[in-house]
């Protein structure tokens, strides 16, 4: 295809070189441009839907039906448009106004025939089979308005993919016709030079693991014989290794030259020899564009782009470096050493990220429509714009990547402290204890209890322990273990520390080391009591697993400090039916916090100092929760059902814990920062 | 000229305003018309039909193959061709470029001597000085590839007090001809696309090197601060750029949108003041600029009389993310950074809207705007040098296009100017991305082995060493790095190894080579071992599982410290028993190849000459390195002080441990780094990683690691 669509061009590189007299019309015709004034963001949602477009398999339309129109030699010529056009001077944002979708409207002006005097055609194909289906692609999408009112953008039906075709004088006066033309302001034309989408779209089945016969492949056909002639020095210095094929000259009856490539004498098939080669050259013809690019990435080969001061489509959003190799036209003689240099791995990413651009926005003409009307919206929305992952990152990395939320490296200062959450519900005995225990440790900044009783009160405020830090007492509506991740704006920390009313035996050095831990990884959950999730190859599922281990891949939130971040990501975000499940079954709020950590970071839990009891050391076994045995059971279902729901197993077992730099170390305890670490 | 621009300055303001009003009156009107439409029926045209005919290709595909291609100009005379027209205001790499320059010997930087007399900007000053102390700097015109001007071209504001008079004005000041601008404040109409680059404003108090750190210290949530927009500035009455500020006061609410501005600056502003100034006046002496700056979610960085100005560096720095209101202006570094992830483009006719698009954007997408000012700030702003490096490097990767930086190592930490594209094509190849593309560290490591005293006997540490890590199941192959003076021992001398040992005699024998990239090192691990370092199997498998977790960080296990000494106002080096750390020595160390290259190409001659003459604070250099790119601290892993035969008795009696001035020199080390890197980059940790049962009450043997606890 190799098609350059055109807008807003940056740079005359895709401006073909024509006649100036020509050339004055062709600008007139190509500065993308725009118009209108209306600023008001009350965009309704357009129910462009499906009863329309059943109607219109049954109405049987013709392009000879459409209306049409004479064009005299007198009608005005549009004026030369301006070259420096940049979208804050030639493009009118007033149309687009505010919309809380954030979504641009485009409105396709009705098709017509436009006759000159002597009632000849404009243009010798009419429309074109390919801007068809281009404008049909834009009346299926979201973008689509046919209320010319209310769009921001206008795309005439005046078929300019191939300027050879039209008669230049006449298009810009039809153009100049348009309602709402006004020089072209927000008027998108779709220009492609050479060639046009493969009619062979099936031709080609990419084999994933075969490995290939070449190295490079030449498979143009337009070359001119000076860098042909290069191609062969190349080819006699490096053998077997390069093939360079040109048009077949004897061809017999009947067989399409199109799909056919010759190399002395011998035949082979196109674009499925494509396939055959790691690399493939796309080397500047007469036009800079070349349709070759778009055989090549479809076949998966990685396009070797000989052509200086090309612009390569969609380039504004497109990382081509990570899908092609660009070299300078003077560098041709070099091409074989500079590809060998890459390393195969980086190859094989360019050949996944070749075929996904493909298959992504040059598939088809609707693909290249959508990608182009997304590139103006982004630019126009630019706050709401996608990402640069979203445009380049293949499925597959899209899945198996992770992009933390809290990506900066930062390691927070000690000096706000952290917030401990404590959930209970009516063991104020070993509530209060856990109060005044954690209130020794010297950052903390406020104790928030959340008090999911709702059949009893709170005891009154006199009868809680006294401590220095501010102590707020929530009360819930229900009794759901979420509530102790609610995001409350009384946490006014980054950390905050989540804490079962039984856990009375971390000592205040344990709890404060945990919060440095914490500082160093802000990103990460950072707990006592360690677990581990293990597959169970007899019952095919998942385990959990509460024993004594060398491995650890989460931390409970009985005692745990963590971002505040991940309160607003359990109670908002949290996918699937989770969050409901936990709180149905009153188990593995803590299991579930560790899933959705792990999948938004990629990173393990830290498992801060030695194991311990941490409740009381008298507590029976049947007093609490997490004993019994039906418990780890459930547990263990808990993973089960949360794999299920993630659709991976986002969890990360690693064989470390952190304890502070001099622990256990034969050192005058009193110099230690943390003494008090791991006693009963 | 200047009543023409005049004119036009006048014009183009009338005519934002009578759009302004337009627009404002319109909201009134669509209103009304709005109900109109309504009633009407929708619009009687229908959507694309489906048509039933059988169309013809726009281009049929014969058609294309049967042009006589060469009846046409060869290729090459064409672009040359081209390239003539692409000249002056026109200019590409392509056509006023001369790459030839570089093929030879690489992008190297030449800077035109001074002349005498000649007066230079403190900042231009920097500017050069940064050239000039940086790796692509030569002092022989014929190796280089780039030259930079020496007259001070910076400022060319004539009302500037920078401004450096005696250049003949016009425009620029001089014609520029075939030469690549790097500028501040430009404007996209002026712009070469991929051939100028567009640089930060920056004061002259900017620091040279190292600069200050972004001012944002915790990702609190919700990430909303007490303003949600604001601007404190000069508001022009007349000429350029007066508009957008004169309209700020429609946005202004006194609450949480706070846009302030002045009339008071110049000589004559009383001659010009309008209606509003003294009203303005006095509610702008009302706040402070710092303390909004900080506590504001968003600032908005109008035009003013340039495109640019330094509120958009100061509000980066301060994590206040910037909404851009400077039409045309090419933001800085355009070329290579995505500033939709770290700002709010907005567009100068739409400022009644603002408000309300940035109250629409999302707590996740500020959360991530922010922490991406800071990334940015400190990787491509925070000092004269980052800019000048930047700079440098932007054009560099357009000089080799086939080895350079894509958009991602652009944009995400560590930034571009750590990530030398030369070392590897392969974004996997580096320790920064693996969580970016889903993929993991190579499960093996190399050992290096830095050898320098002879084989003489079979009980050397060195042998003892080699056999403990040949036996670590993560080994891949142990380098013997060959520094010593005497001649490589035969091969039988050393021990049989389940694992390849290669021995490398060091080039010239020097320090830094056991940093240098070998490319028989094909693991994405190194653990780097001094010859005397005492380890066991299990101590260097755990050390390796943690280090699968960090692959970025330095992990080990001779931990060291550093801390400011305020009565000698320098920094220290301490080798005793202390509570934190910020260095792992490497000595006993796995980190990440790539480091390995980054010491050899990204440090300056200086400092690795200073190392390889002193045989000593290579370890420290290291970690200044590691902490410089990734800003976190090194990783101690287990119990383990004793690494060294000679800390437990006597043997060994070359060690440079021994050494009494090799602590001195040390504290010497310590002080030149941080001189060079601007800043100290290292990093205090107080924890350390232990095997998850290290030392717990639970029977030996459901340890996995229990050798660890045996030493």
């Amino acid at each position: 295809m190799c098609a350059s669509v055109k807008y807003s061009a940056r740079g005359p590189a895709l401006i073909p070189r024509m006649k100036t007299k020509h050339r004055m019309y062709y600008i007139a015709l190509f500065s993308v441009v725009l118009l209108g004034l209306i600023a008001t963001g009350m965009f309704q949602f357009w129910p462009h839907s499906i009863e329309s477009s059943t109607d219109w398999s049954v109405d049987r339309h013709s392009v000879h039906d459409a209306p049409l129109v004479h064009l005299s030699a007198s009608d005005p010529i549009p004026e030369r448009g301006d070259l420096s056009c940049r979208m804050h001077t030639c493009f009118d944002v007033y149309r687009c106004g505010y919309n809380p979708k954030n979504r641009i409207k485009v409105y396709i002006h009705p098709l017509r025939r436009y006759v000159d005097d002597l009632g000849a055609p404009i243009s010798s194909t009419g429309l074109s089979r390919e801007y068809n289906e281009l404008l049909s692609a834009i009346s299926d999408s979201d973008f689509y308005t046919d209320d010319i009112n209310r769009a921001c953008l206008l795309i005439p039906s005046i078929d300019v993919l191939n300027q050879n075709s039209l008669r230049i004088r006449e298009t810009a006066q039809a153009l100049a016709q348009l309602p709402r033309w006004e020089r072209g302001m927000n008027h998108l034309l779709f220009n492609m030079l050479p060639g046009g989408p493969p009619d062979y779209n099936t031709a080609l089945d990419v084999p994933r693991d075969r490995p290939r016969k070449y190295f490079i492949l030449s498979s143009q056909i337009a070359l001119h014989m000076e860098y042909r002639t290069e191609l062969e020095t190349l080819k006699a210095e490096n053998g077997e290794a390069m093939l360079i094929l040109d048009k077949c000259t004897n061809l017999s009856e009947g067989v399409s030259s199109v799909r056919k490539r010759c190399c002395k004498g011998q035949v082979f098939d196109y674009p499925q020899i494509l396939q055959e080669s790691t690399f493939c050259v796309v080397l500047r013809g007469v036009r800079l564009g070349q349709a070759a690019l778009s055989d090549v990435l479809q076949a998966g080969c990685v396009p070797v782009i000989l052509a200086d001061s090309y612009i390569l489509p969609f380039s504004e959003v497109l990382d081509w470096k990570r899908a092609a190799v660009v070299i300078p036209e003077d560098n041709l003689s070099e091409m074989y050493s500079i590809l060998k240099s890459i390393p195969a791995k980086q190859v094989e990413e360019m050949q996944r990220q070749a075929r996904w651009f493909w298959e992504a926005y040059f598939r088809s003409m609707k693909n290249i429509v959508m990608t182009t009307l997304q590139i103006i919206n982004d630019r126009i929305y630019p706050y709401a714009a996608r990402s640069y992952e979203e445009w380049n990152d293949p499925p597959s990395v899209k899945w198996a990547s992770v992009n933390s939320p809290l990506f900066l490296p930062l390691i927070p200062p000690r000096a706000p402290g952290f917030t401990a959450v404590v959930l209970t519900y009516d063991r104020i005995e070993s509530l209060f204890r856990v109060i005044t225990e954690i209130s020794k440790v010297p950052s903390l900044c406020k104790l928030l209890v959340v008090w999911n009783n709702q059949n009893k009160d709170p005891p009154e405020e006199s009868q809680w322990p006294k401590i220095t830090v501010p102590l707020k007492v929530v009360r819930t509506t229900e009794n759901k273990l979420s509530n102790r991740f609610f995001p409350y704006d009384e946490i006014e920390t980054e950390a905050v520390l989540a804490i079962d009313d039984d856990i009375i035996m971390l000592t205040s050095d344990e709890l404060q080391f945990g919060y440095e831990v914490w500082r160093e990884f802000p990103d990460r959950l950072v707990g006592y009591p360690g677990r581990l999730h293990l597959w169970d190859h007899e019952m095919g599922k998942w385990k959990y697993e509460s024993e004594w281990t060398n491995e650890v891949s989460m931390v409970l939130t009985g005692a745990a400090f963590y971002h505040k971040y991940f309160n607003y990501l359990y109670t908002y975000k949290m996918p699937g039916d989770i969050k409901n499940w936990v709180d149905a079954h009153m188990n593995c709020e803590d299991i579930a916090m560790n899933f959705l950590v792990a999948n938004v970071t990629g990173k393990a839990p830290i498992k801060v100092t030695p194991r311990k009891k941490f409740k009381c050391p008298e507590c029976t076994a049947i007093d609490g929760l997490s004993l019994d045995q039906t418990h780890m059971v459930e547990r263990s279902e808990c993973i089960n059902k949360f794999a299920t729901v993630f659709g991976t197993m986002p969890l990360k077992v690693v064989e470390h814990r952190a304890d502070p730099v001099l622990y256990k170390d034969d050192f005058p305890e009193k110099l230690k920062s943390f003494p008090n670490i791991g006693s009963l | 000229m200047q009543a023409k621009k005049r004119y036009f300055i006048v014009l183009s303001a009338g005519a934002c305003l009578v759009l302004l009003f337009y627009f404002g009156g319109l909201q009134v009107r669509a209103t009304r018309n709005q109900s109109r439409r309504e009633d009407r029926l929708r619009s009687p045209e229908q959507p694309w039909p489906h048509f039933s005919d059988n169309l013809q290709s726009f281009l049929p595909r014969e058609q294309l193959a049967n042009e006589d291609y060469n009846m046409h100009l060869s290729p090459r005379q064409k672009r040359d061709a081209n390239t003539s027209l692409y000249k002056g205001k026109k200019c590409r790499m392509e056509s006023c470029f001369d790459f030839s320059l570089c093929q030879r010997s690489g992008f190297k930087v030449y800077v035109y001597p001074q002349q005498k007399g000649e007066k230079i900007s403190e900042s231009y000053q920097n500017i050069l000085s940064a050239i000039e102390g940086s790796r692509f700097y030569t002092s022989d015109p014929s190796q280089a590839c780039l030259f930079v001007l020496s007259l001070d071209t910076l400022d060319r504001d004539q009302l500037s007090p920078q401004y450096v008079h005696n250049l003949k004005s016009k425009d620029l000041g001089f014609d520029i001809g075939q030469a690549m601008l790097a500028k501040a404040s430009i404007g996209a109409e002026n712009f070469r696309p991929h051939f100028d680059v567009s640089i930060p404003l920056f004061s002259k108090d900017h620091p040279r090197t190292g600069g200050e750190r972004g001012f944002l210290k915790y990702n609190t949530i919700p990430p909303f601060r007490k303003y949600m927009l604001v601007f404190k500035g000069k508001r022009y009455l007349t000429g350029i750029g007066s508009d957008t500020r004169n309209a700020l006061y429609h946005v202004h609410n006194a609450e949480d949108v706070v846009l302030l501005t002045t009339c008071k600056h110049g000589k004559d502003w009383q001659k010009h003041k309008d209606g509003r100034c003294d009203k303005d006046n006095a509610e702008y002496d009302k706040y402070d600029y710092r303390e909004m700056l900080h506590n504001s979610t968003f600032c908005l960085v109008p035009r003013g009389r340039r495109l640019g100005s330094f509120r958009f560096l100061e509000a980066l720095q301060a994590a206040c993310v910037p909404v851009m209101l400077s039409n045309g202006w090419e933001l800085p570094f355009s070329e290579v950074i995505d500033w939709n992830t770290a700002a709010v483009i907005g567009d100068e006719r739409l400022l009644l809207q603002i408000p309300s698009t940035v109250r629409s954007i999302h707590q996740d997408k500020i959360l991530a705007l922010r922490q991406q000012t800071q990334f940015l700030w400190e990787a491509y702003f925070s000092s004269v040098e980052k800019i000048v490096l930047t700079t440098l490097e932007i054009i560099q990767d357009r000089i080799f296009k086939h080895i350079s930086r894509n958009s991602l190592i652009w944009n995400r930490h560590p930034g571009g100017l750590f990530v030398l594209p030369q070392y590897s094509a392969y974004l996997g190849d580096f320790p920064f991305y693996f969580a970016a593309l889903g993929v993991k560290p190579s499960s093996r490591f190399t050992a290096v082995i830095h050898a320098v005293t002879p084989l003489i006997s079979q009980s050397q540490p060195i042998l003892k060493l080699l056999v403990a890590v040949s036996k670590s199941q993560y080994c891949a192959q142990i380098i013997v790095l060959w520094n010593c003076d005497k001649p490589l021992p035969a091969k039988h001398r050393w021990p049989a190894t389940p694992v390849p040992v290669v021995v490398i005699e060091g080039e010239n024998k020097v320090m830094s080579s056991r940093f240098q990239p070998y490319d028989t090192i094909v693991t994405d691990a190194i653990l780097s071992l001094d010859e005397d370092t005492v380890l066991s199997t299990t101590e260097v498998d755990f050390a390796f599982t943690v280090w699968q977790s960090f692959p970025e960080r330095i992990v080990g296990y001779p931990a060291r410290s550093h801390f400011w000494d305020s009565n000698k106002e320098r920094w220290g080096y301490t080798s005793k028993w202390t509570n934190d750390y910020s260095m792992v020595l490497t000595g006993a160390a796995i980190y990440h190849r790539y480091y390995h290259y980054l010491y050899t190409n990204y440090l300056p001659v200086s400092l690795k000459n200073m190392v390889d003459q002193l045989a000593n604070c290579e370890d420290i250099l290291m970690n200044f390195l590691v902490s410089a790119v990734t800003k976190l601290p090194p990783i101690k892993v287990t119990q383990k002080k004793q690494y060294k035969e000679t800390m437990m008795g006597q043997s060994s009696r070359a060690s440079r441990w021994a050494d009494p001035d090799h602590f001195a020199q040390r504290q010497t080390c310590m002080n030149k780094f941080a001189s060079w890197f601007g800043t100290m980059p290292l990093i205090h940790s107080q924890m350390r990683l232990d095997p998850i049962l290290f030392k717990d009450q639970v029977s030996i043997l459901r340890k996995k690691y229990r050798d660890i606890e045996r030493l």
